[in-house]
């Protein structure tokens, strides 16, 4: 029942001492760059200021900024010669972000995504069909590489195309499949509308979810219409992609791989540590790569450690779903976006004003997004420009968000003026 | 020749229309005519008011979406055919309408327009020798 036994069953004392033995690792491996050369050369810190698991917390932290500041290869802490892949955000918010792999990175992720699907049941007779996108996007490859690795016959059937993906699964007798949340609902109405039963005329009985919030409601009901047990899948470009922390059978929280990253959560504003179980910003350090070693990688993600022992026997620690971020990104059908996006679109429009609403919300079984933005004082009084405005509008925004948002034109003065920071997101989604 | 017209962008909210007409009633302004079109989402509320300057700034100061644009406004007799043949002089000289609404008083009714071209408009109607009413005439009424 287990991929790695010894590893993942490891005690708590021998894991935190595999830890601090691959923190210094890590710390003599990231002092090559530049960037953590100096911070770590400004604070005096080297491996040596490492001799208990908790010493992680003298190390500085890293952000998404200081990715950005790097980019392309500033933070790659190898030979470029050893560096044999990367993967790139599409970086709408500014300069993307790149994180750069050696053939040992690919190795210890892959293994990392085997061992999260060996967890749920999926063997090496198993059929997986990944309906990732491809290329950049990390589920892609990453669900490919890790389900090879297991031995199961690996489907690349990419995104999209339900009707070609519903004819793979009965063709090729798919048993285990990778799908955002919405993707799955979606799957299961085709397969209704052309007549497929998924629980008769489907081998289907694993699915994995992931790269998009849902709540355990949305889990169930997918469960329920496909006729398979769904589990939480939790990864990040920046840390590698999928395989990062993943649900075992007993549903209840996602074990996170202590032995190749260290978690801490913290508390956003003053950055201390909180107690175990109250929720805080995802905190990770790798501890198993070459090419780009992150420290204290600041995630974003709010979520909490569930405290006590699983009865899956795993020792390493689980986190509870995400209950959203620290800044203001929301994710909507696997892509990830900031208000500064549509901010900076609408403030392309001299028709409009500075004030505007993003509201996420499921209709039916899709997540939509809603902008309301405010008329400026040049408002036209002429229909078709009005109606030429808010197309305009829609299309602009669908080239830079990837989705196509609803937009409404509303009255100057008609949202709330906000005392302090101006609430630019409503996610309606968790609420039903 | 040419008359200012109020334009209101109108959100699709219950009493809106309602709290900027009480605006003008407040400040004693008359309403000549007026007339909302609608989507499912907004409307735009269109006035010729007894005095359109002052209405414009009061909606302003009222953080209310509103802007001046011109229309012209020609007389007609109330009679079938009437409308045909005066629409046809404009729409014979390439001139697009974008929109138009009347209102009569007594025996004679009056469209107020709004043309692509509103010089070329003038002209026209000149050249017919529709009568056109200023806007003193028409608050006047």
């Amino acid at each position: 029942m287990y991929y790695q036994p010894e590893i993942e069953t490891i005690t708590r004392l021998e894991l935190e001492k595999l830890q601090v033995k691959r923190l210094k690792e890590t710390i003599n491996i990231a002092i090559h760059t530049p960037f953590y050369s100096k911070i770590l050369k400004e604070r005096n810190l080297s491996a040596d200021s490492i001799c208990s698991i908790e010493d992680v917390r003298k190390l500085p932290f890293t952000t998404k900024e200081d990715l950005r500041n790097n980019y392309p290869f500033g933070l790659v802490a190898t030979d470029m010669k050893n560096v044999v892949r990367l993967h790139s955000s599409s970086g709408t918010t500014g300069n993307p972000t790149v994180i750069c792999h050696t053939q040992k990175d690919l190795d210890n992720w892959a293994n990392r995504v085997a061992r999260c699907l060996y967890m749920v049941g999926i063997r090496d007779t198993d059929v997986f069909q990944n309906t990732s996108g491809y290329g950049m996007f990390t589920g892609g490859l990453g669900f490919q590489y890790g389900a090879e690795r297991l031995g199961a016959l690996t489907v690349p059937a990419a995104a999209g195309n339900s009707l070609r993906q519903i004819k793979f699964i009965t063709d090729f007798g798919t048993t285990a499949a990778h799908a955002i949340p919405s993707y799955a609902t979606r799957l299961a109405e085709v397969m209704t509308e052309i007549g497929i039963d998924p629980k008769k005329d489907t081998k289907l009985k694993t699915l994995v979810i992931g790269a998009e919030p849902h709540t355990d409601e949305q889990r169930k009901r997918i469960e329920e219409l496909l006729g398979v047990k769904a589990y939480n899948s939790f990864g990040m470009s920046e840390m590698s992609g999928p395989g990062v922390a993943f649900e075992c059978t007993y549903q209840n929280g996602l074990h996170l791989w202590e032995d190749c990253f260290i978690l801490e959560i913290v508390d956003p504003e003053t950055l201390e540590p909180v107690e175990d179980g109250e929720i805080g910003e995802l905190v990770l350090t790798t501890l198993d790569r070459e090419a780009m070693p992150l420290i204290r990688y600041r995630t974003r993600d709010l979520t909490r450690i569930i405290p006590g022992p699983c009865p899956c026997g795993r020792t390493h620690r689980r986190i509870d779903r995400i209950k959203g971020r620290s800044d203001d990104m929301f994710i909507v059908k696997g892509v990830n976006i900031f208000p500064m996006q549509i901010e900076k679109i609408l403030m392309q429009f001299k028709e409009l004003g500075t004030n505007y609403l993003i509201t996420v919300d499921t209709v039916g079984n899709n997540d939509e997004v809603l902008v309301e933005v405010e008329l400026s004082d040049l408002f036209t009084d002429d229909y078709s420009k009005l109606q030429q405005l808010t197309k305009s509008i829609t299309h602009k925004l669908k080239d830079e968000i990837l989705l196509t948002p609803k937009v409404k034109l509303i009255d100057k003065g008609s949202l709330p003026l906000s005392e302090g920071k101006a609430i630019r997101v409503k996610d309606l989604r968790n609420n039903k | 020749m040419i008359i200012q017209q109020l334009s209101v962008f109108l959100e699709n909210k219950s009493g809106r229309l309602n709290e900027i007409l009480d605006i003008l009633g407040h400040a004693d302004i008359r309403i000549i005519a007026a007339t909302v079109a609608d989507t499912s989402e907004y409307g735009i509320l269109r006035l010729i008011t007894s005095d359109t300057q002052t209405a414009y700034k009061l909606l302003k100061e009222n953080k209310v979406s509103a802007n001046l644009s011109e229309v012209i406004a020609i007389s007609c007799d109330s009679l079938a055919g009437d409308f045909a043949t005066k629409l046809k002089c404009f729409s014979e000289h390439g001139i697009n309408i974008e929109y138009i609404y009347c209102f009569s008083v007594k025996s004679k009714a009056f469209l107020i327009l709004r043309a692509n071209d509103k010089d070329a408009a003038i002209k026209v109607a000149k050249n017919f020798n529709l009568t056109m009413i200023s806007e003193k005439q028409l608050t006047d009424l």
